[in-house]
């Protein structure tokens, strides 16, 4: 009938979540029948599942315009595309990362990449979400699976209690997340994320105000901004190695998308009003992100305050409210996650069986031992400090610059002075490795080609987009008006 | 050949750089002459660059323009002046003596020694002959990154608080500049340097890109208060580190405020004259006291360098006290001048006396002046030269820093007989230390056990000494060929320093 046929027509672009689904069915299935007999199936089953994925993602969600669907709950643009395909890449790479240590600490089971699965299947709702109910949807999809990841190590007790601490947290964020929504239901009358832009067109309404603080609350919240960061430390920290890749990386494009599609599409009619809660919140991220990173002794903590520092950056993208700052946020957080799949790949690759190379002083002469794995870091750490010709860099700019249209002067003060902070604790790391002599008892690092091999190329991805910048940079234009 | 010899500049010395790299330590022999080849390529390179360069016009020159992001409108755009002409040629002259002179000395890991020095090369050549401000701080930012690691792996004991500090202040000073220049981005939509000279910009503006500048220039040069990072990186980093600082990258600085300060925000250089002058004044004198009194010949000589630096920034900054005590720019040019040759003759000179110290230290594995003395006795050939430096150190007529050191106090005089008066200051307390210090390392009895087995210098030192004292004594001697080269673009500057941009 040309009617369904229509329909199936139209929800092509809508392919990345469909099949995504079905995939999360299938390896599940696999993993039972197959999987247990044959542990590390289910991983390469995983992959492939990611490699078709981008590839129809690529035939079918590559849309030139903004396509709404499913009563307007659901949205597909450019913008949802870019991010839909950095989100496979960024886990499949995660995972492959991962593999060796899963299987080094006896916890490669399939539901570890069901779970990844479900998860990135989050990050897509929040990605094409245009209705508060997906967003929401989104939100709940992708945090449950992350904590049953942190806690995937049944035998390790800190992973537990980051596990709980995480779930608590996340509860209460997704408790003030729900409140808000309720009020600006109750405000606008729509959960449509359009409807509420149209409804929702003056400021300083207090009615918006107090609904819109509680969003920004749970927003800062998942993005891990101060002062509600307490929970990224510890679950960095104290979650296996290969979920602190796996969250410090992929998630952060689904929460960059909540807060785009949340704040700067549904409540662009108060962007005075947000932009004035985010501001204070982002100079406090930059400066406490990078100040405590630098008392940090433990690797993990170190790059969670790091990763607490970039937020801050991301954030301020935000702050400056315009297309340009978005724009900008969105560049940063792709390079955020390019990097940081980067420097968690070292650390997981220096780490082996019954050996966590979690503190920094497990890196004092990496050269020596590794002079492949230490260039890598180095570059990465580099680039993380937006030093040129790393492509950290174009990231660092790119807030400057949609901060110096705004005219936001002391923010951009405090951005380049925080930065210079930051590079203290990252040109730390290329000293343990470069300048100091490595003692005797540390294990060998891995050394699967692979795995090596994409470790070079993320680090080599780094340096070549560092030295042309522009293909990215005018793609994360173009996506954003 | 001319439409890329910038570019053949730029990235022959870091494509033959990744090669010794990928060579690796095992190949150390191909790697090093390899290197050696790549920077006499660079330095032959530089023939048809001087031979080509037209000096009659302040117009840059040997331009090469491709795009880069053309979304920022930012170019990957190349061209020299008068101005930066000279020190292309210095910087891929000064990078041959550094990778000779390591190349017995050199045992760790020296396949990278080289690789880090070749690449320097490059991004240094960048930084003087970017015509874009964003390809300018793209290799102004990279160059840190080998001058980290070659502070870092090959330098002294305390080599790792040396390179942190050196680091840290210095990108300190640069992200400020890099705030400033995309203020000026977003102001005038192009990130040329042309364009940013162009932008009229109020008073309030121009004060905070100045402050700006001065922050990223100041550390560089470094002025005084800001240098206290130079003297730590000098001691701690190999002799090879030690030239390149003091020969190159100390001048970037000093090209900073001619190429950015005095033309893009001359109102308020007019305004705030005083405060760089008197920095200067103060590097020139204070710091000249503090090098009296070091006990190590590096360290001496890192002060020395600072109090230098000091008539490089008081030349480029005298223009608006001439014009404000003789109503015109007559005479501010030979500040400039002066301001010009003082870097040139620096950068050898300094990398010369740095490669002196590097030939004691080879020998005797310490810097302290107390350990030598009578070093002419068993080194006569070496001592030779390392007077010659001393006294071009000092200033001596006939040598090249008489001629800086006297354009910069002549143009002083017209612009206040107590900037001059201090400014003199230089001839006794530089001849002062200076004399001092080949005093007692050279001269007198042999002081030791030690001394008394040193073995004067062999081919490959004499080699480099020799011919940089040719360039010492060359420059010294006819300077009017680089003061030619200069001529059309220091006239250039000093109408756009004179100039105001204030919009009414």
């Amino acid at each position: 009938m040309p009617d369904t046929m229509m329909n199936l027509h139209s929800i092509a672009a809508a392919v990345p979540e469909i099949y995504l689904t079905a995939a999360i069915c299938i390896v599940l299935l696999f993993e039972a029948f197959v999987g247990a007999k044959r542990p590390g199936a289910t991983g390469t089953l995983t992959l492939l599942v990611l490699v078709v994925g981008a590839a129809l993602t690529v035939a079918y969600a590559d849309v030139a315009h903004r396509v709404v669907l499913f009563d307007g709950t659901y949205v597909a643009d450019p913008l949802a595309y870019v991010l839909k395909l950095a989100g496979f890449l960024a886990v499949a790479v995660a995972l492959l990362y991962s593999r060796a240590y899963l299987q080094n600490r006896d916890i490669l089971k399939g539901e570890y990449y069901v779970l990844s699965l479900s998860a990135l299947l989050g990050i897509f709702v929040l990605i094409s979400a245009n209705s508060l109910l997906t967003v929401y949807l989104g939100v709940e999809l992708l945090a449950l699976s992350v904590y049953a990841m942190v806690a995937f190590d049944r035998e390790s007790g800190v992973a537990a209690e980051a596990a709980m601490k995480y779930f608590v947290l996340g509860a209460i964020a997704s408790g003030m997340l729900l409140y808000g929504m309720s009020i600006v239901y109750g405000l606008t009358g729509t959960l449509n994320l359009d409807g509420i832009a149209v409804a929702l067109s003056a400021p300083h309404n207090l009615g918006v105000i107090l609904g819109l603080t509680f969003i920004v609350v749970a927003v800062a919240f998942k993005l891990g901004a101060v002062p509600f960061h307490m929970w990224l430390p510890d679950v960095y920290d104290g979650a296996p190695t290969s979920v602190t890749l796996f969250i410090g990386t992929a998630p952060k494009l689904g929460y960059f998308a909540l807060a785009l599609r949340l704040l700067a599409h549904g409540l662009a009619g108060v962007t005075v009003d947000w932009t004035a809660m985010l501001a204070p919140l982002a100079v406090l991220t930059l400066v406490v992100g990078n100040v405590v990173a630098i008392a940090q002794t433990n690797i993990k903590r170190m790059l969670a305050y790091s990763t607490i520092s970039h937020v801050g950056f991301i954030l301020l993208g935000f702050v400056a409210g315009t297309v340009n700052g978005y724009g900008a946020a969105l560049y940063y957080t792709l390079v955020y996650v390019l990097m940081a799949l980067g420097f968690f790949g070292v650390v997981i690759l220096a780490s082996r069986k019954g050996f966590e190379a979690d503190k920094l002083e497990h890196y004092k002469g990496l050269y020596r031992r590794d002079p492949l794995l230490a260039l890598a870091m180095a570059m990465l750490m580099f680039s993380t400090a937006g030093v040129p010709p790393f492509v950290g860099f174009w990231a660092k700019l790119r807030i400057i610059q949609a901060l110096w249209e705004t005219q936001h002067l002391w923010l951009v003060v405090t951005a380049v002075v925080m930065s210079v902070v930051g590079a203290f604790y990252y040109l730390r790391v290329v000293k343990l490795m470069y300048f100091d002599e490595a003692p005797e008892s540390l294990p060998d690092t891995v050394r699967s080609f692979g795995v090596r091999f994409a470790l070079g190329v993320n680090a080599a991805a780094v340096l070549v987009l560092g030295i042309l910048p522009a293909p990215l940079l005018d793609l994360c234009a173009r996506v954003i008006h | 050949m001319h439409d890329h010899l910038l570019s053949l500049l730029i990235w022959l010395p870091i494509a033959a750089g990744i090669v010794v790299l990928l060579l690796g330590e095992r190949n150390i022999v191909a790697g090093r002459w390899l290197s050696l080849v790549a920077s006499l390529v660079a330095l032959a390179l530089c023939v048809p660059l001087v031979r080509d360069f037209n000096t009659h016009t302040a117009a840059f020159q040997f331009v090469e323009k491709a795009a880069w992001i053309p979304r920022f409108h930012a170019y990957y755009a190349l061209g020299v002046d008068g101005i930066s002409m000279p020190l292309v040629v210095l910087t891929a002259l000064m990078t041959i003596p550094v990778l000779i002179a390591g190349w017995q000395v050199i045992t760790k890991r020296p396949a990278q020694y080289y690789a880090a020095f070749l690449i320097m090369e490059g991004l240094m050549i960048g930084v003087f002959s970017a015509t874009d401000a964003l390809l300018f701080y793209f290799f102004w930012e990279a160059m840190l990154i080998p001058m980290f690691l070659i502070i870092g792996i090959w330098g002294g004991p305390r080599r790792v608080y040396a390179t942190i500090k050196f680091f840290l202040y210095t990108f300190l000073g640069s992200v400020f500049m890099l705030a400033a220049l995309i203020y000026m981005y977003v102001k005038a939509g192009s990130y040329s340097i042309a364009a940013f000279q162009a932008l009229p910009l109020t008073l309030t503006e121009q004060r905070w890109i100045f402050a700006a500048f001065l922050l990223a220039f100041a550390v560089k040069v470094p002025m005084w208060p800001v240098h206290t990072w130079l003297p730590d990186a000098h001691v701690e980093a190999p002799t090879g580190g030690s030239v390149i600082l003091a020969a190159i990258m100390l001048k970037m600085g000093g090209y900073g405020f001619l190429r950015f300060s005095l033309p893009i925000v001359p109102d308020a250089c007019r305004e705030l004259d005083t405060l760089v002058i008197t920095l200067s004044l103060i590097a020139v004198i204070y710091i000249g006291f503090v090098a009296l009194v070091q006990q190590d010949m590096k360290k001496l000589i890192a002060y020395s360098s600072i109090a230098h630096m000091g008539f490089v920034t008081l030349g480029a900054f005298l223009v608006y006290a001439i014009v404000r005590s003789t109503g015109a720019t007559q005479g501010a040019a030979m500040g400039m001048d002066g301001a010009m040759v003082q870097m040139i003759s620096h950068g050898l000179i300094s990398g010369a006396l740095f490669l002196c110290v590097g030939v004691l230290y080879d020998r005797m594995h310490t810097r302290q002046i107390a350990d030598y003395g009578g070093v002419i006795n068993t080194m006569p050939v070496f001592a030779g030269f390392m007077v010659l430096f001393a006294l071009a150190n000092t200033g001596l007529p006939g040598t090249s820093g008489f001629v800086g050191e006297f354009l910069v106090i002549l143009a002083s005089f017209k612009a206040s007989f107590w900037y001059s008066a201090l400014a003199a200051v230089t001839l006794i307390l530089g001849a002062g230390y200076t004399l001092w210090l080949v005093k007692r390392v050279v001269f007198g009895p042999v002081a030791n056990d030690h001394v008394a087995k040193l073995s004067d210098v062999n081919g490959r030192e004499f080699l480099i000494l020799g011919v940089l004292a040719l360039a010492v004594l060359a420059l010294g001697v006819w300077p009017e060929p680089l003061l030619k080269i200069m001529e059309p673009s220091i006239q250039h500057l000093v109408s756009q320093a004179a100039a105001t941009k204030i919009p009414v």
